[in-house]
């Protein structure tokens, strides 16, 4: 079947199996590797983007139910060689260990502060409720997200 | 993971999808946010022939509201639901419950169409909508009928929609202002309940104590006859048939469903991950 939707900004048109999921048609067809295929099974978060706005796991969408819709994923936060203010604060924060997670936590953190700019910490918490971290703890990522939301608010959620 | 192949048709109305429904009868299920049936089609645990897609129908989504009663469509997201002012001042205990369910991701794509008919009894907004006194709209090719949330949950993961009909919206009343409690205690963030209990204007309904959500109500008689809340919580788990399984016996389940009616009729409401 054919879809029509939007990747990063480009219009894009798949020819794609019924069954093809987001993340597959993401990481196959377009060759954008940012975000992961951990769990498979709804619970991690790695394969977080955005449709319209909004953070979903894309190993639980399919590609037909995107169609006419706005995918954005890491790669598309910030133009090429810049970072989104979200992935700044990630990096001044050590926001990450393995990296694996982290896509997925900066596009759920893009999505939150959209929803919620000045969040607190606890809402901080339950915000990242669905994406699962391994290595950190948790405790520098909380403070990335603070430390974005500190920063120019129109800039965050740009 | 990968579904098995299906044939996808999306519905462009509501009667578009009931006739779709009818010309593809059992072969068919109907896909509204997805996020439970994709992961059991990932698991071989669904294997739909036609998936029919009424994500795009939009007179299906939305909340509205009667002189008593707000009415829902079926695929109004979770997130939707949660944050709209209107749900929050007249039936708050609802969207108290589609805060709860999984995560934001989720609460974003989920619908309250989806989890109802999906019917699983650990689910949130099953059990909500049955201590509300919800009544639901199906609607198949020879009209619609209103179900009340009670007679709707047949069993496990079974409700009274017929093979062609579809739920369109669900009705809940209007009571602002209104005591309730709703606690669910889970051991993971995103969980499902290993036990929930909601209860509102004397009623008092359980997740996860049996195959369907239920109503407690030997605690209820209780309470209509000037019992104490901890004295009707006392019978939360009478008429239950809790399951067992990794996380919780029968015995400690009938625990969890007293301490947490007692707990919800005291109109207290747990926090997103309190256990």
């Amino acid at each position: 079947m054919r879809v029509e939707f939007t990747v990063n900004g480009e219009p894009r048109s798949a020819d794609v199996e019924p069954r093809t999921l987001l993340v597959h048609f993401l990481r196959e067809q377009c060759g954008l590797r940012a975000a992961n295929i951990g769990c498979d099974t709804t619970s991690c978060g790695a394969c977080t983007v955005l449709l319209d706005g909004e953070s979903v796991k894309s190993c639980t969408v399919l590609v037909a139910q995107a169609a006419g819709q706005e995918v954005t994923t890491a790669e598309g936060l910030a133009p090429p060689g810049e970072l989104h203010p979200v992935q700044r604060a990630f990096r001044a924060e050590h926001g990450l260990q393995c990296g694996f997670c982290t896509p997925g936590m900066v596009m759920a953190s893009v999505s939150l502060l959209a929803e919620n700019p000045h969040p607190t910490e606890q809402q901080v918490r339950e915000g990242l409720e669905g994406n699962l971290c391994r290595c950190t703890g948790y405790h520098n990522i909380v403070r990335a997200v603070l430390t974005a939301a500190a920063s120019d608010p129109a800039e965050v959620t740009a | 993971m990968i579904p098995a192949s299906f044939d996808y048709v999306a519905a462009d109305s509501t009667s578009d999808a009931i006739g779709l429904l009818a010309e593809h009868g059992d072969d068919a299920k109907v896909l509204a946010g997805g996020h439970s049936l994709l992961p059991m089609m990932k698991l071989r645990l669904a294997q739909p022939s036609v998936l029919i897609d009424i994500g795009r129908v939009f007179e299906l989504a939305g909340i509205t509201a009667t002189a008593d009663e707000l009415i829902i469509g079926a695929t109004t997201r979770h997130a939707a639901l949660a944050s709209s002012e209107l749900v929050r001042a007249d039936a708050p205990l609802l969207a108290h419950a589609a805060s709860l369910v999984g995560d934001p991701q989720i609460r974003h794509r989920g619908t309250i169409g989806g989890s109802l008919a999906h019917a699983d009894p650990a689910a949130d907004l099953p059990m909500a909508v049955v201590a509300l006194g919800g009544t639901l709209t199906l609607s198949g090719p020879s009209g619609s009928r209103q179900v009340p949330a009670d007679e709707f949950f047949l069993g496990y993961f079974e409700t009274a929609l017929a093979e062609d009909e579809l739920l369109t919206s669900v009705r809940v009343p209007r009571r602002p202002g209104v005591p309730w409690g709703y606690q669910k205690f889970v051991r993971r963030a995103n969980d499902w309940a290993i036990v929930g209990a909601a209860a509102i204007a004397g009623r008092v309904a359980l997740a996860n104590m049996g195959p369907m959500p239920l109503r407690a109500r030997a605690a209820e008689d209780a309470l209509a006859g000037g019992a104490s809340a901890a004295e009707a919580a006392r019978l939360a788990a009478e008429g239950t048939s809790a399951p067992e399984d990794i996380h919780a016996d029968r015995a400690y389940r009938e625990h969890l469903a007293r301490v947490l009616t007692e707990r919800a009729l005291e109109h207290r409401s747990s926090a997103a991950h309190a256990g």
